[in-house]
């Protein structure tokens, strides 16, 4: 088995995209740890659902942790000069109304289309909604950072969902341990891949067929 | 006689929540903003057959220093009280830590209404602004759709979502005056503002009583004319 990358990595290109001044709300898991990789001279504006901007890292030590500081994952963060509070409902204004500049959500399934499911626990019954679904349709730009197979070695970028879906036709680049893929009106475009592997080798791990971008590269470690 | 609103026990304040009440409470879910005194008040109160309004319908471990517990709605769901929960984040991530309302949704002792969380947010804005519903995005396309009208608008297609409005809201401030206006620490504001909005009887749960002209005005995010009832926090020891 060829090495794949590791989450920190997939979190280190996510924050790649990330340009000054965007303003960005990052999902549970990979997605939270792209806040450690903000490119240097660039400045993001993180928000958090339950209703901060700007706030800093995740308060490590027990010293710093405010039960009335936390993210929308349940951690507790960091002031940082020029932080805002607000209600839920402003919160959720922001995004459904196209202010924030891009989410970085997490994935079960993605389809060829751009549409997203990852809210469902399938094998549970059932699951939490959370904010995914508002960010999904209301965020300028949809990241998925996601391992690019499940467990099993199952794909999880699909011709079609089978789960049921936080969105449809939502999403716009797809950051994986393989590659980074674009979603475009043609279908997903292989834009890079993980050092070490082949564009067959990844298309073999996706189902949908993967057109090769005449730029394609390496990722940069 | 100057108004007061403050009541002199957590108890007094739920005592006259009756059975079959729609309770909106929870905060964003975690430690902080939760009233979890008045929560545990109606716990020992007793009334049945809830339908409970919040984010999530008690979560442990979440927004709290490792190893500390607190209490949540989760209490009111293990005691038989709630019949159903309109919620956005009902369930655990972790599958071998299941919550309350878990347990009791598989063994359908509880109904639930899953909402995304901002139509959750904005149906309770609209609940307490009087209006009766609005049309959003989020959801088209997935199971929330389901059976809710639908219009485009601007080229894109929406749905019909209906205002929340309960008989009780239960929610956390950090400080009030003796008016009722309520000020609020951080993160903790998230539902708690929204929600004291779109009840019949709002009652706060808060860190300190001052009296009033003490609060800056401007600071002032919950007006008074929200706010029925005011109960004050033990000092944390």
């Amino acid at each position: 088995m060829k090495a794949r990358l590791d989450r920190e990595t997939i979190a280190m290109r996510v924050a790649r995209e990330f340009k000054d001044g965007d303003f960005v709300n990052l999902g549970i898991g990979i997605p939270t740890l792209a806040s450690n990789y903000i490119p240097e001279g660039r400045t993001v504006i993180f928000h958090t659902e339950n209703g901060a901007l700007g706030f800093g890292p995740i308060a490590v030590e027990e010293k710093d942790q405010d039960i009335d500081l936390i993210n929308a994952g349940g951690q507790f963060v960091t002031p940082l000069p020029g932080m805002s509070f607000f209600d839920s409902a402003i919160s959720f204004a922001m995004i459904r109304g196209g202010h924030v500049d891009i989410t970085v959500l997490g994935a079960m399934q993605v389809s060829e289309k751009g549409d997203l499911a990852n809210w469902m626990f399938p094998e549970r019954g059932i699951g939490n909604i959370g904010g995914a679904m508002d960010l999904a349709v209301g965020a300028k730009k949809v990241i998925v950072a996601m391992e690019h197979n499940d467990k099993n070695g199952k794909y999880k970028i699909a011709k079609r969902c089978t789960y049921p879906l936080t969105a449809k036709e939502c999403v716009n680049l797809i950051v994986t341990d393989l590659a980074v893929m674009e979603v475009t009106p043609k279908g997903l475009l292989l834009k890079e891949i993980a050092p070490g592997w082949t564009p067959q080798e990844v298309q073999t791990c996706t189902e949908p067929r993967l057109i090769l971008s005449p730029e394609l590269k390496e990722i940069e470690l | 006689m100057a108004v007061n609103k403050v009541f002199p026990s957590f108890a007094a304040a739920v005592a006259d929540i009756p059975d079959g009440a729609t309770i909106m409470m929870d905060g964003f879910g975690g430690e902080g903003g939760m009233a979890s005194h008045l929560i545990l008040a109606l716990r020992d109160h007793g009334a049945k057959n809830l339908t409970i309004i919040g984010n999530t319908v008690g979560t442990s471990g979440f927004g709290t220093k490792v190893g500390r517990d607190f209490v949540h709605p989760g209490i009111l769901v293990k005691n038989g009280q709630v019949k159903k929960a309109i919620a956005s984040f009902p369930v655990s991530r972790s599958p071998s830590n299941p919550t309350e309302f878990e347990r009791a949704y598989i063994a359908r002792e509880v109904e639930l209404e899953m909402v995304p969380q901002g139509t959750l947010a904005e149906r309770i804005r609209a609940g307490g602004a009087g209006i009766g519903g609005f049309f959003t995005p989020t959801g088209v396309g997935t199971v929330v759709e389901k059976g809710k009208e639908k219009r485009t608008i601007g080229g894109k297609e929406h749905i019909l979502e209906i205002a929340l409005f309960a008989d009780y809201a239960l929610i956390r401030a950090c400080k009030a005056d003796k008016l009722g206006n309520l000020a609020y620490r951080g993160t903790s504001r998230c539902f708690n503002a929204i929600m004291a909005t779109a009840a019949r009887i709002t009652i706060a749960e808060v860190d300190e009583i001052v009296e009033p002209g003490e609060l800056d005005p401007g600071k002032i995010i919950t007006p008074a004319i929200y706010v029925k009832r005011i109960v004050q926090r033990p000092k944390e020891g």
